[in-house]
């Protein structure tokens, strides 16, 4: 296992160069003096200048990476031209609202998912079965920013049974968590169905069965157990997806979270704060993904000597 | 995966098989209607997509506007109409962007493996690291918003997704006889990869473009909504969904039918790109 989790590890070293050195050239890309883009056009010239020392942007291209990337690790990723704030202040803040949004996203995908899985896989080809696939379709074809503002015109507008704008609390957050979550929602439902029916065929489960087994444990005890090990891999994906797909819900019920930050960085301009959110949700996906691996190589021994 | 039977018996066999597949059956006829009034907008259209009355805002759907008019008194089925021409355009870039160059990267790595192959997919693990549409977004932050670079974001989102399916197919089926064959018959490299190797390859390929087409749409028009793609006045679904937001309680409409039209057509790639999955290559059934 120690290993295993050691070779995993190796693994990410390109992946995290390769990201920081995306996020690095984006100011290399971008047409512009890079220390004017970044101190902002009407910035006075002592002030590009010390930017451009400070940055070494009159140095070769590799120090100005290195440069980079140390300070990067150091947390500091600049002074957004916008707020005059710490770039890091900013994303601190705005990401931990888009983590506490899609934790409550996975949470609803998880039970939603889960349940109407297992259902469909233990009653095949029923009413159910039918009726929540064909859920699962509409919920893998609907766009997250239509079904946001659909949400929020029938709970919001009509029943009044939740805010449509503001944040801050728990009802807040729930229709643009379930508009966030409605697309994973059916991915583990059709996940977990296909690998329950699976495990159901086996051998196992008829000897359970044949040994007088009540039907319950059967299905909950011995068949789900076995059938979840494919899923887990579903929900770190599926959480990795929801940090992007935030970007629209956060737009939709005009939420402060780092997606939001980024798409207005876009528009502003504003290079430190767009740099900043590129590195942290693609650091925070390579990561969650390392955790599902090991997570699944824990669960499933066959992984580990593969 | 064993030698193509002769091609027409091959296409008859899952023409049989999609047939007796309902879903894929309606999935086909809505992507049909879609590539249909993509073409034919122009004449389909009643009104201009960009003609407004500003005297008749926000109408809810009548006899004269079926679907209403939009904030600027445009007839919102006609700007729907045209929408599928944009909508289509996209995809059809987009997805051949992903496709030529994932393919070529799936066939090099697949097939020469060591570290071209090593190289290739740390690039592909690189892309993947920026998660669903914010990879799109983030090539957006670097070529700027428009039509062009949308396309260009939307394709190169989806290389990875050919690269490594076309890579796993060269993978089992480079040890295969016939490979052996075209080699031991003195044919290059170029001739096995593209002669043999890609034509066996082809269920897997064909699969995915169709699912693309879905993701592609969803992911376009998201960014369009977000204000990074597609920019008004045209006629685009998610611009359309951006520009009705100050209007969902007055006229609520305005919000309904763009949202309506992605979600049919990419339920039409869905449908279409799953009974296609079943027909093709039975075995990839899950």
């Amino acid at each position: 296992m120690i290993r295993y989790v050691v070779k995993r590890l190796m693994m990410l070293v390109p992946v995290l160069f390769g990201v920081t050195l995306v996020s690095f050239s984006l100011l290399q890309i971008v047409p512009g003096d890079p220390a004017v883009l970044l101190a902002g056009e009407d910035a006075n010239p002592e002030f590009i200048e010390a930017v451009r020392k400070e940055y070494g942007f009159d140095q070769p291209l590799h120090v100005q990476y290195l440069r980079f990337v140390a300070r990067a690790v150091q947390g500091d990723f600049g002074i957004s031209i916008r707020n005059r704030e710490p770039v890091i202040r900013l994303l601190l803040q705005r990401f931990s609202f888009t983590v506490q949004l899609s934790f409550l996203s996975i949470l609803i995908a998880a039970a939603i998912g889960l349940v109407a899985g297992v259902v469909s896989a233990t009653r095949q080809y029923s009413l159910f079965d039918h009726a929540s696939m064909v859920g699962a379709l509409l919920g893998i074809s609907m766009p997250i920013f239509w079904l946001g503002l659909l949400l929020m015109l029938v709970f919001s507008v009509h029943l009044r049974w939740f805010p449509a704008g503001g944040s801050g609390e728990l009802r807040h957050l729930i229709l643009p968590a379930i508009a966030l979550g409605a697309a994973s929602a059916a991915v583990i439902a059709r996940m977990t169905r296909a690998s329950m029916l699976e495990v159901i065929r086996q051998d196992y489960i008829r000897t359970a069965r044949a040994n007088g087994l009540r039907e319950t444990v059967v299905i909950y005890k011995h068949a789900l157990k076995n059938a979840m090990i494919p899923v887990i891999t579903v929900f770190g994906l599926e959480f990795g997806y929801m940090l992007g797909g935030a970007v629209l819900t956060e737009t939709v019920f005009s939420l402060p979270g780092v997606g939001r930050l980024m798409v207005e960085g876009i528009f502003q301009r504003d290079y430190a704060v767009v740099q900043g959110a590129m590195l942290l949700v693609a650091t925070t996906f390579v990561l969650v993904n390392l955790l599902t691996d090991i997570a699944y190589a824990l669960f499933d021994p066959k992984i580990r000597y593969e | 995966m064993s030698e193509p039977l002769p091609r027409t018996s091959q296409a008859a066999e899952v023409w049989r098989r999609l047939r007796r597949n309902r879903a894929a059956l309606v999935g086909g006829a809505v992507v049909a209607v879609f590539v249909f009034t993509a073409i034919f907008a122009p004449a389909i259209a009643p009104f201009a997509p960009d003609r407004g009355d500003l005297g008749r805002r926000l109408e809810p759907p009548s006899a004269e506007h079926w679907l209403g008019t939009d904030e600027l008194g445009r007839d919102i089925f006609s700007r729907i109409l045209y929408g599928a021409r944009v909508s289509l355009q996209i995809q059809l870039v987009a997805v051949l962007i992903a496709l030529v160059a994932g393919c070529l990267l799936g066939l090099v790595g697949g097939y020469y493996g060591g570290w071209a192959d090593h190289g290739i997919m740390r690039a592909m693990d690189i892309l993947l690291a920026f998660p669903g549409i914010f990879l799109a977004i983030s090539i957006i932050a670097v070529l700027g918003p428009g039509l062009l670079n949308l396309m260009l974001a939307a394709g190169i989102y989806s290389i990875p997704q050919f690269a490594r399916i076309v890579r796993g197919s060269i993978l089992s089926l480079k040890e295969k006889e016939f490979v052996e064959a075209a080699r031991a018959a003195g044919e290059g490299d170029a001739s096995i990869l593209f002669r043999h190797l890609l034509p066996n390859a082809m269920a897997p390929i064909i699969i995915q473009t169709t699912l693309r087409m879905a993701t592609v749409l969803l992911t376009a028009s998201g960014l369009s909504f977000l204000g990074l793609g597609v920019q008004p006045p045209h006629p685009e679904w998610g611009a359309m969904l951006s520009n009705a937001r100050p209007y969902l309680i007055t006229a609520p409409h305005v919000a309904t039918f763009p949202g309506l039209a992605i979600m049919l057509v990419v339920m039409g790639f869905n449908l279409f790109g799953d009974g296609l999955r079943d027909s093709l290559d039975p075995r990839l059934k899950d």
